[in-house]
């Protein structure tokens, strides 16, 4: 094992369903996550990008391969691999406070005079000072994920999972929390992997773009983002983003267009949408 | 100083008058009585007899029966029998309802176990029981009581059951994550994930409860054993022919049940800060 790496999944397949209906949802998927890093897992939509959450996150077990963290088997959820849900997973009946400092205090680990300044330092870093005291359906979208963002960050995990975590924020406040999550990503070293369904998203974070394909999930192909930090999102318009995004996104439309096959209809629909374009 | 703590203070009366809530619920109660006493008149002024209203005595009528009624011990008694059978079967639904309903929503052989027969017995009609809970109970008050208690407790422990089971399970897994035992699981996440649905049942089930006790109390007929309560109020004052203490009997239900429900909305409030029901 490579000390720069944090994860590692070695031919990881999962299905569901009964033995008569089953359907293969992970299939053979190897992928490393290397320390201090970016790691970004784009694929078309429902191609299993949640399942690969669970399963990185211990909600899931693999029927074949192996997962590790550290070396060790991930064998059930653990705050070293905490994830920041798609929908905001914050408790609604506890405060912003109340909420960061939920894990710390449901293990005890963190004497309280300590905890009570790192959750105060965390609320400051995301900006949410003035609404500490605050419930969850009183902040507005993009600061519900800031707060969420906090409480994983407490935690000190060893691998932060975030689940589309800017996804069903307007375009806007997406663009302010893409600028924000970099600073804070830049600011201090984490391992992170970022699932996301929009490719400019993953180029612009990521220092690695694994491409999955359609389901079942497997890696199709793993890019390396060369582009130099501290970053910023005019990078997106340089000659370097816009090749990455078109090399990816000819991966990505191929694989699209596999759901698309199969029945006459669907290819109808499709030539008909082709020759429109 | 004292002058701006006097003008805040009247302000408050103001806003509290000026209310548009308040104002159009106070209009609505004015001009439903208002119909009703016209209604109610017509034939002696005009002639005609307006169908249904014509035959309900009039506000001023009922005002006037009340005027008498509420000097009389007896129609205070009522009301207190009534309450406290409301809240005493009410209190034990809640009670045995939500443990029950929440043991059937974590764990999955209590509920295949216990599930099935509810649901055979839910739909029988409180009512229905009266005569076993007669046989059953020692006492009348107590039979009353049983019936009461049956109207609540299937809408607790269905919206206690429903409500836990429909928490979001990725408040279930964060907690998981962040290290959270089963126990920990159940106090900190279902429990509060439960809290909405607990007073939805217990508001729901509040209101089945006086619907259930006025009719209980009709029909195992107080008097002897037990007091009246308002729902022998009514019956009897139906027995004796006398029309406006019957519709007095059945405002003071209508009182009572908004006060019930008040309380528990007003319960709902303060418990969940984090929400505002209805």
């Amino acid at each position: 094992m490579n000390q720069s790496d944090v994860m590692i999944l070695e031919n990881v397949s999962k299905s569901f369903g009964e033995d008569w209906a089953r359907e293969s949802v992970v299939e053979n998927l190897s992928l490393t996550v290397k320390r201090d890093q970016l790691t970004a897992i784009v694929g078309p939509s429902g191609c299993g990008k949640s399942t690969i959450v669970n399963l990185l996150a211990g909600f899931e077990l693999p029927d074949e391969g192996r997962i590790t963290l550290e070396g060790k088997p991930v064998s059930g959820p653990s705050k070293d691999s905490l994830v920041v849900f798609q929908e905001t997973a914050l408790m609604p009946w506890l405060t912003t406070y109340q909420n960061v400092v939920f894990g710390p205090q449901l293990r005890g680990d963190m004497p309280k005079n300590e905890l009570k300044s790192a959750a105060e330092s965390i609320i400051d870093t995301v900006g949410l000072r003035e609404f500490r005291d605050k419930y969850p359906l009183q902040l507005s979208g993009g600061m519900q994920r800031r707060a969420e963002l906090a409480r994983a960050l407490i935690n000190q995990p060893l691998v932060m999972i975030m689940d589309e975590p800017f996804r069903g924020l307007d375009a806007m406040t997406r663009q302010l929390m893409q600028e924000f999550y970099l600073r804070l990503c830049e600011q201090e070293a984490r391992t992170n992997v970022f699932v996301t369904s929009e490719l400019e998203e993953a180029i612009i974070l990521a220092d690695s773009i694994v491409v999955l394909s359609n389901k079942p999930a497997s890696v199709r192909e793993m890019l390396q983002i060369d582009l130099p930090r501290p970053r910023n999102l005019d990078m997106l318009n340089s000659t370097e983003a816009y090749e990455y995004k078109r090399h990816a996104m000819e991966i990505l439309h191929e694989e699209a267009m596999k759901s698309f096959k199969g029945t006459d209809t669907n290819s109808d629909f499709l030539e008909a949408y082709s020759r429109r374009a | 100083m004292t002058q701006s703590s006097k003008k805040e203070n009247g302000g408050i009366l103001k806003r509290i008058f000026s209310d548009l809530t308040l104002r159009r619920g106070v209009a609505s109660i004015l001009i439903f009585l208002t119909l009703w006493e016209i209604g109610f008149r017509f034939h002696e002024w005009f002639g005609v007899m307006v169908p249904f209203v014509g035959k309900i005595d009039a506000p001023t009528l009922v005002v006037a029966r009340w005027r008498e009624v509420v000097l009389q011990p007896g129609y205070w008694e009522s009301w207190y029998l009534s309450f406290g059978r409301v809240f005493f079967g009410f209190l034990v639904a809640q009670v045995i309802g939500i443990p029950f309903g929440l043991a059937m929503a974590v764990n999955k052989n209590f509920r295949g176990l216990f599930f099935p027969p509810f649901e055979i017995l839910r739909p029988i009609p409180p009512l229905a029981w009266v005569p076993a809970s007669i046989i059953f109970w020692p006492t009348t008050e107590l039979s009353i009581m049983f019936v009461t208690f049956l109207g609540a407790f299937y809408t607790v422990v269905i919206n206690v059951l429903g409500g836990a089971r429909s928490i979001d399970i990725q408040y279930l897994r964060a907690a998981q994550s962040m290290g959270a035992t089963r126990w920990d699981l159940f106090r900190k996440i279902i429990l509060p994930g439960t809290m909405p649905s607990i007073f939805i049942g217990a508001a729901v089930g509040m209101g089945i409860t006086w619907e259930v006790v006025l009719a209980a109390e009709m029909i195992s007929g107080g008097g002897q054993q037990s007091g009246g309560g308002l729902g022998f109020f009514i019956w009897s004052s139906y027995m004796g022919g006398v029309m406006d203490q019957v519709i007095v009997g059945m405002i003071s239900i209508g009182l009572a049940g908004y006060i019930s429900s008040s309380l528990i909305r007003y319960l709902g409030h303060i418990s969940m800060p984090w929400r505002r029901m209805f």
